[in-house]
């Protein structure tokens, strides 16, 4: 059994409201998290010792330029340019820093800008994989390969597309309740049903809006966050698995497949434990295959229990409950962070209109880089209060 | 089936070529250089015979550096299919809606694919050149052996071809076998227009008269070595040609020991090589211009070169000096068409059977085999053509190994 994350908490969500494109670099998004961070803790820039980040729009920095650029002095350091599994690998990395004291704080940070052009250059550049055998291919980026997973789910498992319709309408409700969520529109399922087309079978609501944004949270021991006076939730558990099943001829399944049971005998809690899910929703079909890995249904019973739940923060299921990224907007490597973010909201008592009653457990879960043609990270975090 | 494009309106603009995503990493140029021949090769590991993509490094299975480009099956079953109606690329924005296949091969890896139209499970995996000049997959239906796919009849794969469907056609020489082979080749293709070059307009060479009763043919008088002659005719064509074919040659045997003065070796580099760079200076441009010119754009150009271009053929010396000049030259050609999506196809026969090879031994490739292999590759998408059986040997060879061919050649 690994060593667990006693004494460990997370503290300070912090989410630096998104704007569809920005003129300013991803260290301006940095900054301003860094910022919000150190206001919200009381702590000063020469409390923080440890730094981790996450963005695509950095380069040519890394994080080690970026301390120069912040003024900040870290004794501990961490580049994690995983995408939407840079959330959970960046709390388990700094979790084992702070139980071994190697660092006493650390901020995390994720953060992107996004200028009218940066998407495109992203994909055409983003792996020697896409660069050689999927961008030449009409360029669609991610909706074209998560096209094809959603097409093969939907001939395997029968899921229809008023299901992955249900996820994104019930998101919508739980968005309009978040301050920070691009979409201020309610969504209805005829409006889901008659968008246009992107890459068949997604439509347009199917697929998240890139823009500029940046998450951040804290890192530190539960004495020190005490002493802070700041709400805090426990690390009870975690997993992360990259590049499982190569075999597979296509992606029905990640990691958390393989380590589900590690991660909820750690926890000390099952799936029927949880008080509300954050799931990785770039596209709806991959939080159904994440409530599948997961345990919360059986593989291919993704439709069923769609049909079965409501997954509004106040239903049966409580499920991405400040919208997701499909509703608030995927700011690049925040998208990794969002998750994250609102789970240590909801613990901490912080998480406004978008309230889950009574919530004492939640499960985040990330999965990242479309390498080539399927998801190669995946990781899941459970936190408590 | 593919319809006749509607008559140009000459006011509207000209849509300007755009080309999809060129960039890749050098590993993965072996899918080109294969490809660029026709062939679909993946790479193997010569260790384990683990067979990967996209391509690699090192093999993913045990780790061996010793990989090689091996042709594979191309069966495989179609997982998955989108269309997309959304582009990041103003290549594919201008082409959309595209249609795209997530292929399980039989050899082993999943591929993405640009799909034909009739595809259903079954298909069959083939790596073309787009429009950019780089490889690309494509997934065709299986129709068993019986029928061969069409390429160019699909609206999205003809992207990647150069079919002379609908299309004009220059051919520089009509006066030899090949040049006459060639006009009933394309007719055979269905060609619009071709026009036929000969150089001595004031006599009627064999085959003139059955030559001008084709309707799709107009004889030109074109004189590749006459900057003039050359001009006039590409200001007067030029901005139709859709397809150009470089046939024009002068071929003389001998090397350097046998005969005195430069005079013959500069007759033939006067047409092989100047007589190349004459008709790319007046028509490259205009073509590079039209690159994108609705269905039937500017799509190619052929030279018709030699095998002797890749290694120097002794008693045909200054010959083969002659066609490795103009091969160079066809390389920079390549390169300056590339940014419009015209294609440079370079043809590389071995000995053709005509009265200049009178001596050499059989196989000879004959003029309607070689006409036929050119418009194949034009319809196919292939960039190097080396057709016939000495072709290919001397292709094998000099892969294998080039100084031992020299050696053999001089033997």
């Amino acid at each position: 059994m690994r060593q667990g994350y006693q004494g460990v908490v997370v503290a300070a969500p912090v989410t630096v409201p998104y704007v569809r494109y920005s003129i300013r670099a991803a260290h301006w998004w940095l900054a301003r998290a860094l910022a919000s961070l150190l206001q919200k803790s009381g702590l000063s820039k020469e409390n923080v010792d440890g730094l981790s980040v996450s963005s695509f729009t950095l380069a040519p920095d890394t994080a080690i330029g970026l301390t120069q650029h912040l003024g900040l002095s870290p004794r501990w350091l961490d580049h994690v340019p995983f995408g939407g599994a840079s959330g959970v690998v960046a709390l388990r990395r700094a979790a084992r820093a702070v139980q071994a004291g190697d660092a006493d704080v650390v901020a995390c940070l994720a953060g992107d800008t996004n200028h009218v052009d940066s998407f495109r250059l992203t994909l055409a550049n983003f792996s020697q994989f896409a660069r050689d055998a999927v961008y030449p291919y009409g360029a669609g980026g991610p909706n074209a390969s998560f096209a094809f997973l959603t097409a093969y789910y939907m001939a395997q498992y029968g899921a229809k597309r008023e299901d992955f319709g249900k996820l994104c309408v019930a998101q919508r409700a739980n968005a309009l309740k978040f301050d920070f969520s691009l979409f201020k529109k309610p969504l209805t399922l005829d409006e889901y049903m008659a968008a246009r087309p992107i890459a068949e079978p997604l439509h347009l609501f199917d697929c998240v809006m890139p823009c500029a944004g940046a998450d951040a949270f804290l890192v530190l021991s539960e004495e020190k966050a005490k002493a802070l006076r700041i709400p805090s939730a426990r690390l009870l558990g975690t997993i992360e698995r990259h590049n499982a099943f190569a075999s597979d001829p296509v992606q029905m399944r990640a990691g958390w497949a393989l380590d589900r049971e590690e991660l909820y005998a750690q926890a000390g809690a099952g799936p029927a434990d949880m008080d509300f899910v954050e799931t990785y929703d770039d596209y709806p079909v991959i939080s159904l295959m994440q409530l599948e890995d997961l345990g919360f249904c059986g593989r291919g019973e993704g439709p069923a229990f769609v049909r079965k739940h409501t997954f509004t923060h106040d239903g049966s299921f409580p499920l991405n409950t400040n919208g997701g990224q499909l509703s608030v907007g995927q700011a690049g490597a925040s998208g990794g962070y969002l998750g994250m973010v609102e789970a240590i909201r909801q613990l901490t008592g912080e998480a406004g209109e978008c309230k889950v009653p009574d919530a004492k457990l939640g499960l985040v879960s990330g999965f990242g880089m479309i390498n080539f043609d399927r998801g190669l990270g995946s990781g899941a975090a459970i936190l408590g209060c | 089936m593919l319809e006749r494009p509607k008559r140009k309106n000459p006011v509207l603009r000209t849509r300007l070529p755009t080309l999809p995503p060129a960039a890749r990493s050098r590993i993965a140029l072996g899918l080109t250089a294969a490809a660029a021949m026709g062939r679909f090769e993946l790479q193997q590991c010569r260790d384990c015979g683990t067979v990967q993509y996209p391509p690699r490094e090192a093999c993913q299975q045990c780790l061996s550096i010793k990989i090689i480009w091996k042709s594979q099956p191309d069966g495989g079953e179609l997982l998955a299919r989108t269309v997309l109606h959304h582009s990041n690329d103003l290549f594919f924005r201008e082409r959309l809606p595209w249609r795209l296949g997530l292929v399980k091969l039989d050899c082993g890896p999943t591929v993405v694919a640009h799909l034909h139209d009739s595809v259903e499970k079954r298909v069959r995996v083939r790596a073309m050149l787009d429009r950019a000049g780089q490889a690309v997959l494509a997934a065709l239906p299986d129709m068993g052996n019986a029928t061969e796919v069409t390429v160019a009849e699909d609206r999205q794969l003809r992207e990647f071809t150069c079919d002379p469907k609908f299309r004009k056609v220059l051919i520089t020489d009509g006066k030899t076998a090949l040049g006459q082979q060639l006009v009933h080749s394309m007719v055979k293709a269905k060609a619009d227009l071709i026009w036929v070059g000969h150089s001595e307009p004031w006599k009627k060479f064999p085959g003139f008269s059955e030559l001008k009763n084709i309707p799709q043919v107009t004889l030109l008088p074109l004189d590749l070595t006459d900057s003039k002659n050359v001009r006039e005719v590409a200001a007067e064509i030029g901005a139709k040609v859709d397809i150009v074919v470089n046939n024009a040659e002068h071929h003389r045997a001998f090397g350097i020991g046998n005969r005195a003065g430069v005079e013959t070796a500069r007759a033939e580099m006067d047409i092989n090589y100047f007589g190349l760079l004459r008709l790319a200076q007046e028509l490259g441009p205009v073509m590079r211009a039209r690159g994108a010119d609705g269905q039937s754009s500017a799509v190619a150009w052929v030279n018709v070169l030699s095998i002797y271009a890749l290694a120097n053929f002794p008693p045909h010396g200054t010959f083969s000096a002659s066609k490795a000049a103009a091969h160079s030259l066809a390389q920079c050609l390549r390169a300056e068409m590339r940014a419009a999506g015209v294609r440079v196809v370079n043809v590389f026969p071995g000995p053709m059977d005509d009265e200049w090879n009178q001596l050499l031994p059989p196989p000879k490739v004959t003029p309607p085999a070689l006409a036929s292999a050119i418009v194949k590759a034009l319809q196919d998408g292939i960039e190097d053509v080396y057709p016939g059986d000495v072709a290919q040997e001397w292709l094998a060879r000099w892969r294998d190994n080039p100084k031992a061919l020299e050696r053999e050649l001089s033997a």
